[in-house]
């Protein structure tokens, strides 16, 4: 079954016919030529296609398209608005954070997501005391951010390039 | 993937109508269970109804101090929300132990209850299972049996060939939780709506492994309702896993504990990642109300509730190991809950 869809990427708006079975990732990828977020496993596990959807970091492979008819979806891609880079983008180049690459983009979105969560006071598994303000510790960073593998374990660099981020934001 | 049509409905009641005339449909929240079984081949509907939009995404006050979760509202709201930091963190502890950020923000209070178990064999296709295929057998006895349950289950090995044999555990976090809290399941089907509690929505195997939880087809859930806690009492939840973060529970505890005058007065305790549903600890508990509130005493209720606890063989000396760790992850949740310790 086939259904039209808008969805706007990176601020462009674009309708397009998807087949249900489409999801928000391979639409991306596949239909609207935007390679930024990755296929890792496909199965939610690894994170390599974080993106920005409606302001909130998701799983891209888990969404339908069809679901999220008329969703606003923002990429790695997109976060470089005129070519400036991103305050995330730029420490995780500071900070060397990657080694291949493959899930940088994916890290980058689910960094982006996560330091808006902390600004709202979301505690998280590691956080001592639930009312109270979480801080941007490396036990915290490492918990929000362990749903993006890094097959080359660029983790120690991670960690201080979302640091180094969030501090600049703030 | 097997192609199917999609339908979004313009109200609650129309979706469960959908989904009731389709022997086929299933609703579809947050996606993040269904999708995967999509793409595995677990899950083979002819009729997907996205009930995400339609529920409510609201957490509101509900008379007598408790608290109401519309069954869009997703598991990262939730937490986050101060009223359940503050008066339930079992559940605020329970969800953020759960899955990841990203996950947490698709999944939906309303779906979560509902994810189906990551038995190895149920996601396989190519392995027999009573729960995925009915009547084809459970390849998880005397297989790979570390994630899966030694409560609710035959003290002898259980026959791989019955069709009512399954060993699954349920996979949830927030459902120990909700199990301890005694939430209350708000549910509108197709002839009308009703109310279940949370501990008796998750069904043992018996004789159908194939369904999880007592709810009919084109059942669907439309909010959770957490009742309010007695003054005094405090909650938490504690999980032990094979990483640090984001993966599923060996076992888990969820305890709700009043104690006055150092001895208990009220008691709730969940196990997780044990049993084929979220195993309320009745024994447990029992064993517990007006005695001391003292490891002894809560090592005497570990061992109560686990007597009939049936480890099971496999792979990697199959689960004993589940017994022993499950009495002490009790004693040190419940530990933790006592005053002035």
């Amino acid at each position: 079954m086939d259904a039209e869809i808008s969805l706007t990427v990176d601020g462009a708006r674009h309708r397009l016919t998807v087949d249900t079975r489409t999801t928000v990732l391979d639409t991306l990828r596949e239909r609207l030529g935007n390679t930024s977020p990755k296929k890792g496993c496909d199965h939610g596990q690894c994170g390599a296609c974080t993106v920005l959807l409606d302001g909130e970091r998701t799983l891209a492979c888990l969404a339908l398209a069809v679901a999220h008819d008329g969703a606003e979806l923002i990429t790695a891609d997109g976060l470089a608005a005129e070519g400036e880079l991103h305050p995330v983008q730029q420490a995780f180049l500071e900070q060397d954070a990657y080694q291949c690459g493959y899930c940088t983009p994916g890290q980058i979105c689910s960094a982006v997501g996560m330091l808006q969560e902390i600004d709202r006071g979301w505690p998280s598994h590691v956080t001592e005391d639930l009312t109270a303000e979480p801080e941007l510790s490396h036990d915290e960073v490492a918990e929000r951010m362990s749903g993006n593998l890094c097959r080359c374990a660029a983790y120690a660099n991670i960690v201080p390039a979302v640091q180094q981020a969030g501090g600049r934001r703030s | 993937m097997k192609p199917f049509t999609y339908a979004r409905p313009t109200s609650v009641a129309e979706a469960v109508r959908d989904v009731a005339a389709e022997p086929g449909a299933v609703f579809l929240a947050g996606g993040t269970n269904l999708v995967d079984q999509l793409k595995l081949g677990v899950a083979r509907p002819d009729l997907v109804v996205d009930v995400r939009r339609l529920t409510s995404r609201e957490i509101t006050d509900s008379d007598g101090g408790g608290l109401r979760l519309g069954a869009a509202t997703t598991n990262s709201e939730v937490a986050a929300d101060r009223r359940v930091r503050e008066r339930y963190p079992v559940l605020a502890q329970a969800l953020l132990a759960g899955a990841t950020g990203q996950l947490r923000n698709q999944a939906t209070t309303g779906g979560n209850p509902l994810q189906r178990t990551r038995c190895v064999y149920f996601q396989d296709v190519t392995t027999p299972c009573n729960k995925r295929d009915p009547g084809s057998g459970c390849s998880a006895v005397g297989g790979y049996t570390r994630y899966h349950a030694v409560l609710g289950v035959e003290p002898v090995q259980p026959d791989p060939d019955a069709p009512g044999t399954c060993i699954a555990t349920h996979p949830s976090d927030m459902a120990v939780a909700l199990a301890a809290l005694d939430a209350q399941v708000q549910v509108l089907g197709p002839d009308g709506a009703r109310t279940v509690p949370f501990p008796d929505l998750h069904r043992l195997p018996g004789d159908d492994p194939s369904r999880d939880t007592v709810l009919a087809h084109g059942e669907l859930i439309t909010a959770i309702d957490l009742p309010a806690l007695p003054p005094g009492t405090r909650s938490g939840y504690r999980k032990v896993r094979d990483r640090a973060s984001y993966a599923f529970a060996l076992v888990s505890v969820a305890a709700t504990l009043d104690v006055a005058d150092g001895v208990v007065d009220d008691v709730r305790i969940a196990l997780g990642g044990v049993a084929h549903k979220p195993w309320r600890a009745a024994r447990a508990e029992e064993a517990l109300r007006g005695r001391p509130a003292t490891v002894g005493s809560f090592r005497l209720a570990a061992e109560a509730e686990l007597v009939d606890a049936a480890p099971q063989p496999g792979i990697d000396d199959g689960n004993g190991f589940k017994v022993p760790l499950l009495a002490r992850t009790l004693v040190a949740t419940l530990r933790d809950l006592t005053p002035g310790d």
